[in-house]
């Protein structure tokens, strides 16, 4: 299968199991949203599915395109098409946006093709002015250092602006809507649907709103409990939960 | 906006210290091994000097024979002075014009770009090979409106009362050992003036080189500044690789007049068999602004901690220095700031960086005088160690002898943090790449100083001295 597939994967953190024989596919093409209480591993799976050292998998397998990554650094699976926006994007000073993004396309195209000589610059400002028109984002924001004082909106929208640079294959989205206010939730979702179809992304998508999936609607929406998937619906799953709350599943599904 | 930053990470996977190479000993004079009244004599000789300052060197002799080593510092028990040679003179002349450079010697700087950089970026150059300068010329309309910008022998020769004026009133030969080593055996080095309310615009540029082991250079550079006028130095180093040791110790004295606007930017890139001990003070009067920006990233130790007396109301001084730390490698580096006059400031930013156990320290002191009312100092200090065997020392040191004055000190140390590196990798740059990215954020306030062209050097360098950090 084309895509991301998740088969039986338990994470520890510091001995305890946090992931428990999760398993999940993504096709690309497809958008599935995780949905489940705070502290119930989305995050955790999904820096394991990225390749955090700090969450390796004890059991089960995590495939890109039909081939295992468990032991693959996120680099390699960066550069394989998986990206993550993360739910706390990491502050690296002095690095501006612009400079970050043509190094890593760079790197990326050279990974590619190693006679390339880089995306001329010319170039690259035409494609990060078009990205950063169309998430509505100041043009002066390229130039200020990498998520270092950003606001909990601004992460967020340069997440999806990475995103947009980057064109994966399978984008996981960790609470890509948090600190978002109202008008900004609606353009970073009709970036994320504009992608989506562009390049025929496959998206895992983590949210606790009903909300974001308005916008972006999902083909699948999986209720996350425990460390792994409790139930898996249609979209009217997000509707039901957000009227009832988590606590009706948590009596229909016994826990393991 | 972004040149500064432009991180091409080409510079990775090239070989650890491309300026390694060595050239034949083309030497037309040397003095014989080791350090007596002779041998200064007969440095002094050799220059055609006056008798003053041979008496000067005289006394720095003797004050260099019978000061203690310092030992507050980095272990200096391996630099052999006794089997150094003092003196080697490359060619016979300095030259203006490349042409006229003997070939081997032009060619060394036809590798390190220096001809071509001069005739891109630069209003005047200098290059020293040993212990001579053997080109010195600066952009005609320059020399026209009086700016001055010869060798120091030249300086003394053709304009000997400003000389003496200045020579030795800002690192006076008593100031420590080294400085007192210079000024016995002072060879090269540029004199340097800029008449009132001349703007150098473009930077002035001195190269030096020591290609043949074992021996010491001892460039002594004079800067005057005279009221109103602007000028920025800057200077560049690298050796070849041996196995024995050799010594670099300069002394560098700056005079900033009135209103005056002075920066001196090292790029320090010594093979890391070089002791690199550096005098550097200027004295700022009124109004005026010294701004020192440092970057030590080669020799085997480096002891330098450039400096500003503020010897007049309003005086600003500014030190921005990195220095970085590799496998064997001591850096200790710092600043020096001494408020003599109401109303003065300074400012110290100093980043260190350490690699595969290299130690980076920071030595610093703030003084401010009884006058000095309303003085305000601030320094800020980084570090950042790359692998856990690395060391970063700050020693910070504050005398304050007025009640009115602002003073603030922070220091702080960190280590490359895994969530960053996840984070960038996670984005497809290799722990190597991320590291270096990083690395270059964590200088880009004082990279972002330099003119582009020296922006971009450093960040190559910083490339270099990246490679192979990871693992
Ligand atoms: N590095 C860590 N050290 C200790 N505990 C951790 C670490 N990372 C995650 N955990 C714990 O693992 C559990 C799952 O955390 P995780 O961040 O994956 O939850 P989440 O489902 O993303 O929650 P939220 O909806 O609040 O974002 C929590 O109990 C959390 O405290
Ligand atoms: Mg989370």
């Amino acid at each position: 299968m084309t895509g991301l597939e998740i088969k039986n994967l338990s994470v520890n953190i510091h001995d305890k199991e946090i992931i428990k024989n999760f398993s999940l596919k993504v096709p690309k093409g497809e958008i599935h949203a995780v949905m489940g209480p705070n502290g119930t591993g989305k995050s955790t799976l999904s820096y394991s599915i990225m390749g955090h050292p700090a969450y390796h998998p004890t059991q089960g397998e995590i495939l890109l395109n039909d081939q295992i990554i468990n032991d693959w650094s996120p680099d390699q699976r960066s550069q394989a098409g998986l990206f993550l926006a993360m739910q706390y994007p990491v502050a690296v000073p002095g690095v501006s946006v612009a400079n970050f993004l043509r190094t890593a396309m760079n790197i990326r195209r050279k990974a590619a093709n190693p006679s390339d000589k880089g995306i001329p610059i010319p170039e690259f400002r035409k494609i990060l002015k078009e990205k950063m028109a169309y998430l509505k984002m100041d043009p002066s924001f390229s130039s200020r250092y990498l998520n270092d004082g950003f606001s909990g909106g601004e992460k967020k929208r340069a997440e999806v602006l990475q995103m947009a640079m980057l064109k994966p294959e399978i984008a996981i989205l960790d609470e890509i809507d948090s600190g978002l206010d109202i008008d900004a939730l609606r353009i970073v979702a009709e970036g994320i649907n504009t992608l989506a179809q562009e390049n025929q992304m496959g998206i895992l998508i983590i949210t606790h709103y009903q909300r974001l999936l308005d916008y972006i609607k999902p083909d699948v929406v999986h209720i996350m409990m425990d460390g792994h998937i409790v139930l898996s619906g249609k979209s009217e799953l997000a509707l039901e939960l957000e009227e009832k709350g988590y606590d009706w599943i948590r009596q229909e599904q016994p826990l393991p | 906006m972004e040149k500064s930053q432009d991180i091409q990470l080409k510079g990775i996977g090239d070989s650890d210290y491309q300026y390694g190479f060595q050239d034949p000993d083309v030497s037309v004079f040397k003095t014989r091994e080791g350090l007596d009244e002779d041998v200064v004599r007969q440095i002094s000789a050799m220059k055609g000097e006056p008798e003053w300052m041979l008496d000067y060197r005289l006394k720095g002799l003797k004050h260099f024979q019978q000061r203690p080593m310092p030992s507050w510092g980095p272990d200096l028990s391996d630099l052999d002075l006794d089997h150094l040679i003092y003196y080697v003179r490359p060619s016979e002349k300095s030259e203006k014009s490349w042409d006229e450079v003997p070939d081997t010697i032009k060619n060394t700087f036809d590798k390190l770009g220096i001809p071509e950089a001069e005739q891109k970026f630069l209003a005047g150059v200098g290059a020293q090979y040993e212990s001579e300068m053997v080109y010195h010329s600066i952009q005609e309309h320059l020399e026209k409106m009086g700016v001055i910008f010869l060798s120091i022998e030249d300086g003394l020769r053709q304009y000997p009362d400003l000389f003496r004026k200045y020579f030795g009133t800002v690192v006076p030969f008593t100031d420590n050992k080294f400085a007192a080593l210079n000024s016995a055996v002072w060879s090269g080095g540029s004199f340097v003036y800029i008449p009132k309310g001349v703007h150098v615009d473009l930077p002035l540029q001195a190269y030096f080189r020591l290609n043949i082991a074992n021996i010491g250079q001892f460039e002594r550079s004079l800067i005057i500044a005279d009221e109103g006028s602007q000028v920025h130095y800057v200077e560049g180093c690298t050796a070849p690789q041996y196995t024995t040791n050799s010594f670099h110790s300069g002394v560098i004295e700056i005079i900033v007049g009135k209103n005056a606007r002075v920066r001196y930017s090292t790029i320090q890139n010594w093979s890391t068999n070089v002791y690199n001990l550096v005098t550097q003070r200027a004295k700022v009067f009124e109004n005026g602004t010294m701004e020192w920006v440092d970057s030590n990233l080669g020799s085997k130790i480096t002891m330098k901690y450039p400096s500003c007396y503020l010897m007049e109301e309003g005086a600003h001084g500014e030190i921005l220095s990195m220095a970085f730390a590799g496998k064997g490698q001591i850096q200790d580096a710092g600043s020096k700031m001494v408020h003599f006059a109401p109303n003065t400031s300074s400012k110290v930013t100093s980043k260190s960086i350490s690699k595969n156990g290299g130690r980076s320290s920071y030595r610093g002191l703030v003084k401010i005088m009884p006058k000095a009312v309303n003085a305000k100092a601030n320094v800020v200090c980084d570090a950042l160690i790359l692998h856990g065997q690395s060391q970063s020392d700050t020693y910070p040191t504050m005398e304050i002898d007025q009640q009115k004055v602002s003073v603030g000190h922070e220091a702080s140390v960190s280590k490359i943090g895994e969530e960053q590196l996840f984070y960038l990798m996670s984005r497809g740059l290799s722990e190597e790449d991320a590291t270096t990215m990083v690395v270059s954020g964590f200088i880009e306030p004082l990279v972002k100083e330099l003119p582009m062209e020296y922006a971009v050097e450093m960040n190559r360098l910083i490339q270099i001295q990246m490679t192979g950090a990871v693992g």
